[in-house]
C-alpha cells in the first residue's frame, strides 16, 4: 500500500519534471521592426516586418559562388575570422567544432566563416584551412570576397565589429561572436564564440529554432 | 647519557636539512610552474588550449613528451622567435607558423616548466640558466 504510494508520488514527479522540461523557449528576433497594414479579404490586418540579412554573394572554399539564395530555408551561423589569426579565432574555430559535430548531419543547417582579410586568404587557402581543421562536405563553409562587402555586412547586418589596424596581433582586429539566423533570414542571438558556455548555449538555441514551425508569427 | 642526546640531535638536525633541501627544490618548482601558468594564459592558450589540445591539423597539441624531451634545448628559441617549419607531433605532421613571443628568459622557463609538466608531461623544471643557455645558441 505505502509503496504504491511512493511509486505514484515518484511517477507524478517525474511527469512534471518532464513537463516543466518541455516548455518552449522562444527566442528573441533582433533588429528593426515596423508594422504595415495591409487588406486582406477585406479586412484591415497589420503585419511585422522584421530586418532580415539583404542580399550577398561569396565564393566558398570549394570555388562555388554562395547567395543569400543558396542559404534560402537554412538555418545559419556567422562568423568573422582569418586563417592567420593568432588571437581568439583558434578558440571561435575550436567551439565552433562543436556546433559542426552536433548538426552535420541535420539538414537545413550551416555555418558560414568570413575571411576578414581575403588578400591573403585566397580559396586555395581556406580550402586547406578547412582541411587542416576536419571539415568536409557543405555544412560549413569558408567565405571569400570583396573586403568592402565582408565589411559592411559584418557591420551593417550581423552587427559584428572588424577592422583592419597594424598595431593589433595579426593585423586586424575584430569580435567573436556568432550570429544566429533563423530561416527568414532575420537575427535570433548573437554568442561570444570564444566563451564555451555560450556556445552551449547556441547549440540548445539552434534546436529550439530547428523545432519552430516555418510560418510562426511572433509579434 | 649525553652521547646519545647528542646523536639523536645530530640524526634530527640531518633529518631536517634533506627536509629543507628538498623543499628548496620543490618550492622553486612551484613557483616555475604557477607563474607558468599565468603565462601559457596569456600568451598560449588561445592556439594550443586550456588541456594544450591544439586544434586538428592546424595547431599541434602539447602532449608529446618525447618530442619535448628531444628538443629541449630549441624550445626556448620556439617560444621566443616562433617556428616556421614542419614537424611530427604524435605522429602528425604540423607545417604552419607559429608566432614570435615576446617573452624575458624567466618567463620562458616558467612557461615551459608548466608545459613540461602539464598535459601528462613530466620534465621537472626548466630554469632560467638552462634557458638562457638555450637561447644563446638559437639560429
Amino acid at each position: 500500500m505505502r509503496n504504491t504510494l511512493i511509486i505514484g508520488f515518484a511517477a507524478i514527479l517525474l511527469w512534471s519534471a518532464c513537463k516543466s522540461g518541455s516548455d518552449k523557449k522562444t527566442l528573441p528576433i533582433y533588429g528593426n521592426r515596423q508594422p504595415v497594414t495591409k487588406t486582406v479579404d477585406g479586412k484591415q490586418v497589420t503585419d511585422t516586418i522584421y530586418q532580415t540579412i539583404p542580399p550577398f554573394k561569396f565564393v566558398n572554399q570549394y570555388g562555388d559562388s554562395i547567395s543569400n539564395k543558396t542559404l534560402n530555408g537554412d538555418i545559419y551561423v556567422v562568423d568573422f575570422f582569418f586563417t592567420t589569426c593568432p588571437s581568439i579565432c583558434p578558440i571561435m574555430h575550436r567551439n565552433m567544432l562543436k556546433v559542426y559535430e552536433t548538426f552535420k548531419s541535420t539538414g537545413n543547417f550551416k555555418i558560414i566563416s568570413h575571411t576578414i582579410d581575403p588578400k591573403h586568404d585566397s580559396i586555395p587557402v581556406l580550402k586547406k584551412y578547412a582541411d587542416k581543421l576536419g571539415i568536409s562536405g557543405n555544412t560549413w563553409w569558408f567565405l571569400q570576397g570583396k573586403k568592402e562587402d565582408i565589411y559592411t555586412i559584418a557591420e551593417k547586418n550581423y552587427l559584428v565589429a572588424v577592422k583592419q589596424d597594424s598595431s593589433a596581433s595579426g593585423g586586424y582586429i575584430h569580435a567573436g561572436y556568432f550570429v544566429l539566423i533563423d530561416k527568414q533570414k532575420r537575427i535570433r542571438g548573437s554568442y561570444d564564440g570564444t566563451d564555451p558556455k555560450q556556445v552551449d548555449e547556441l547549440i540548445s538555441d539552434i534546436k529550439i529554432l530547428q523545432a519552430e514551425p516555418d510560418q510562426m508569427i511572433v509579434q | 647519557m649525553n652521547w646519545k642526546l647528542g646523536c639523536v640531535l645530530i640524526a634530527f638536525v640531518a633529518i631536517l636539512s634533506i627536509v629543507a633541501c628538498q623543499s628548496d627544490e620543490n618550492l622553486e618548482f612551484k613557483r616555475y610552474y604557477s607563474s607558468g601558468a599565468l603565462v601559457y594564459q596569456q600568451h598560449c592558450q588561445n592556439c594550443h588550449g586550456t588541456n594544450g589540445e591544439g586544434l586538428s591539423a592546424l595547431i599541434p597539441p602539447l602532449s608529446d613528451s618525447s618530442y619535448l624531451r628531444k628538443n629541449l634545448s630549441s624550445l626556448p628559441c620556439y617560444v621566443k622567435n616562433g617556428l616556421k617549419a614542419q614537424i611530427t607531433i604524435n605522429g602528425k605532421t604540423f607545417e604552419d607558423a607559429m608566432p614570435a613571443n615576446d617573452l624575458s628568459p624567466v618567463e620562458i622557463a616558467q612557461v615551459l616548466t608548466y608545459v613540461g609538466n602539464s598535459f601528462g608531461n613530466k620534465l621537472n623544471t626548466i630554469d632560467e640558466q638552462l634557458v638562457q643557455k638555450s637561447l644563446a645558441g638559437c639560429k
